[in-house]
């Protein structure tokens, strides 16, 4: 538990590409959405934090093209920092900030449009110059190789992940900001185009642009706002090596720790008992199972046994990803943010028609950074 | 929830214009395990790892993720901050958030750059906004320019005063075995060295250098129990004002100005000439080392080459700048702010052999980047 809570939040749709609005126009959009949402002025605002990312952006400084945007040059300035990675590791250092006692409030905010950058070049930069680059890997082909080691390690099929783009893709038909939505079958999944055996198009997260911003407060600001706060539980964050060939890629032990911290904080000895609704980073199907059962779901080699007896489903007893999760929007950074969103509308009871049947009084978050999810923050969010 | 916190090491390389001998990760590693050695920790004490640089250097994307062979941070919280020449101020202010927000005690901070990889100005080019900016304000000279010229106008500064601070960090810098530059230079030696872009001159400005720089935060029970003199974080201060070089008022540095107003004021000073006992300035050109002193409230604007003259500012003055040599000795760009903290740190805890200055109870440290972006951190030997 601590004394941090979500006080107000606001994502842009996310789409292929946005043409009508710059990164900070885009920043200034959600930045004015967050505010309203936690009725707050940007005077309220002692400290921010931008999330941006220079290879994605196409610019050095990132940052330096949403410091007006964001607020943080208001008034003579504010106290301002930037991190680079997922925008779940931007919430977690903006409630540093807070807990260290340096500050009251801060606005988290993240943008990135995949829509002006090539992601297979973007994503190859992610790996050694020396010995693994020149082999020409990037995202999806290191994903390919992680899914394929899941899959011979329990003896899992392509359709268990089909399963998955069914269930997330048909989730986001109630999402507004959701990219893809579709009421797809199995055999749309196993019949797309293969990008990188065994990963098939319909496997694949989307290129998209969007931005999201939350802001967080402390206890004694949060209690005084009309909105009801949510809380900030649990939250922690790891990474584990580097090299693929040094991981065993069908697990993954950064997760597991991130995940066992994560719940210690917020008192959690039974995520599948206690947690009420997921948000997982399912940048590629086969994530969402694997990631799950790191999390404590269910055993080793179980998750998408889970997924295919419909546990996961909208109205299953863990629903996982009902807006469609990462697999039906993908802005790079944004998406972890857009999970701690998601997360927040269901405990506020707000998420419009992708709202979860029952009371929502546990919910998780999760981002990710690092080729095959090597670094994981962890986010518990609660009532 | 809340703690204190202190610096309990530092490490640093030797840095060079090259470093053919290591990679990036190997360089990294020379810093940690450096930092690791003066605080006679091993790298299971660590509880998280804060990394940076910035990313165009090096054109290695997600860099946190990549440099955990050299970093430690395997099976550790890692995170990445970047914010351009103020990247190593940032990071230092995000160790001390990490351990002051007690959810870590013991935080390892590293800052690195492997300029010599680069090309500088192709790198830099691109934070300028594409269409209002990046035509005439393309890299960091041209607002270095304009800022000097300016200033120079306005108050009848010339180019002999801005000589005379490159002489002095040049002159400390020898002082410094890790410094990059440590041979000292002359009024006419810089006076007469190529002109880059007037009245900017090849030795008023810093060298592009391969280094790392990492220093571990504790929080204060660990601080005391680990650290016969820790140097206590005492205040932060940020300010990134401003999107587009063309908004700013070369005039002034209105982000020093507010950087330093919140600062005196969170630990009470009034008069940081007297008070102070040393600073460390991100200052990369000769200029700076005039006209920001004036923001941060050493004496009224235009006034500051008298402090030079009167070697007010020089290693035996009333408050000696930058006796590690600073960026005009050496510039890890990614690394530099942080080096800027690590040598403040050895100030307060009496640790900088050859380059000491007697008895400091405060050492300010500051970061510069982006569009003329102010960071600083004020360390001490009390914790209160």
């Amino acid at each position: 538990m601590t004394d941090i809570a979500i006080v107000g939040a606001a994502q842009t749709g996310y789409r292929r590409r946005i043409d009508d609005a710059n990164f900070s126009e885009m920043v200034y959009e959600v930045t004015s959405g967050a505010l309203a949402d936690a009725r707050l002025d940007i005077d309220a605002i002692d400290n921010f934090i931008t999330v941006s990312n220079d290879f994605w952006d196409g610019r050095t400084i990132s940052s330096m093209a949403v410091q007006d945007a964001c607020g943080s040059s208001y008034q003579g300035g504010r106290n301002v920092s930037t991190v680079e990675g997922d925008g779940t590791f931007g919430l977690l250092y903006g409630m540093m900030r807070i807990l260290s006692g340096a500050y009251k409030t801060t606005l988290v905010v993240v943008h990135c449009k995949g829509s002006e950058g090539n992601m297979r070049q973007i994503t190859n930069g992610m790996f050694d110059y020396i010995y693994t680059r020149p082999l020409g890997i990037e995202a999806t082909a290191a994903a390919a190789l992680q899914a394929r080691r899941y899959m011979d390690r329990y003896g899992l099929t392509e359709e268990d992940f089909a399963h998955v783009s069914v269930k997330n893709r048909g989730n986001a038909r109630l999402n507004p900001h959701a990219q893809l939505a579709a009421d797809m079958t199995i055999e749309d999944v196993m019949t797309s185009k293969v990008m990188a055996a065994p990963l098939k198009m319909h496997d694949l997260s989307p290129i998209s642009d969007g931005a999201a911003a939350v802001i967080l407060a402390d206890r004694n600001t949060a209690s005084k706002l009309g909105r009801k706060p949510v809380w900030i539980k649990g939250i922690a964050n790891c990474s584990e090596a580097h090299y693929l060939g040094d991981r065993d890629l069908a697990e993954a032990p950064a997760l597991r720790d991130a995940a066992h911290r994560a719940y210690g904080m917020a008192g959690i000895e039974n995520p599948f008992e206690e947690i009420d609704v997921v948000e997982l980073y399912d940048a590629y199907s086969y994530m969402e199972p694997l990631w799950l059962e790191e999390l404590g779901f269910c055993p080793r080699g179980k998750g998408g046994e889970l997924t295919r007896l419909g546990a996961t489903a909208f109205d299953g007893p863990v629903p996982v990803n009902p807006s469609g999760g990462v697999l039906s929007a993908h802005a790079v950074l944004v998406a972890g943010l857009a999970r701690v969103i998601e997360a927040t509308l269901q405990i506020r009871g707000e998420a419009g028609e992708r709202q979860v049947e029952g009371p929502v009084e546990l919910a998780l978050a999760h981002g990710i950074n690092g080729p095959c999810g090597q670094s994981h923050c962890v986010v518990i969010l609660g009532e | 929830m809340s703690q204190r916190v202190g610096i309990i090491g530092f490490g640093q390389t030797y840095h060079r214009s090259r470093r053919d001998d290591v990679n990036g990760v190997e360089l990294i590693n020379e810093a940690v395990r450096a930092a690791l050695e003066d605080a006679e920790l091993t790298i299971d004490d660590i509880d998280a790892v804060v990394i940076g640089n910035m990313d165009h250097f090096e054109a290695v994307n997600y860099v946190d993720t990549w440099s955990v062979d050299g970093s430690g941070a395997w099976m550790k919280p890692l995170i990445k901050l970047t914010t351009g020449g103020t990247t190593g101020s940032t990071l230092g202010i995000a160790g001390y958030h990490h351990a002051a927000s007690e959810l870590f005690d013991v935080v390892l901070v590293i800052g690195w750059e492997k300029n010599s990889e680069s090309d500088t100005t192709g790198a830099i080019i691109t934070c300028s906004d594409p269409i209002f900016d990046r035509f005439s304000f393309s890299g960091a000279l041209p607002g270095l320019a304009v800022e000097a010229s300016t200033y120079m106008k306005r108050y009848g500064i010339t180019e002999e005063d801005a000589a005379l601070v490159a002489v002095r960090d040049r002159e400390h810098g020898a002082n410094n075995p890790y410094a990059q530059l440590r041979k000292p230079v002359t009024v006419e030696e810089v006076m007469q060295s190529p002109m880059l872009s007037w009245p900017v001159k090849l030795l008023d400005i810093c060298p592009r250098s391969d280094g790392a720089a990492a220093v571990i935060f504790a929080g204060e029970q660990k601080a005391k129990k680990l650290s016969p003199r820790p140097a206590w974080v005492l205040s932060t201060s940020v300010r990134h004002s401003h999107s587009y070089f063309s908004d700013i008022n070369y005039e002034e540095i209105h982000t020093m100005q507010e950087a330093v107003k919140e600062l005196y004021k969170n630990v009470g000073i009034k008069e940081p000439l007297k008070e102070l006992d040393v600073v460390e300035l991100y200052q990369p050109y000769s200029f700076a080392g005039l006209k920001w002193i004036e923001a941060m409230g050493l004496c009224k604007p235009g006034e500051s080459p008298r402090l030079l003259r009167d070697k007010v500012t020089h290693m035996d003055g009333e408050l000696p700048f930058n006796p590690s040599g600073g960026v005009i000795c050496t510039n890890c760009i990614g690394a530099t702010g942080l080096l800027r903290i690590g040598e403040a740190a050895l100030q307060v805890m009496g640790r900088a052999p050859g380059r000491q200055v007697p008895d400091v109870n405060l050492a300010l440290s500051t970061g510069f980047g982006g569009a003329y972006w102010t960071d600083l951190m004020l360390l001490g030997s009390r914790p209160w």
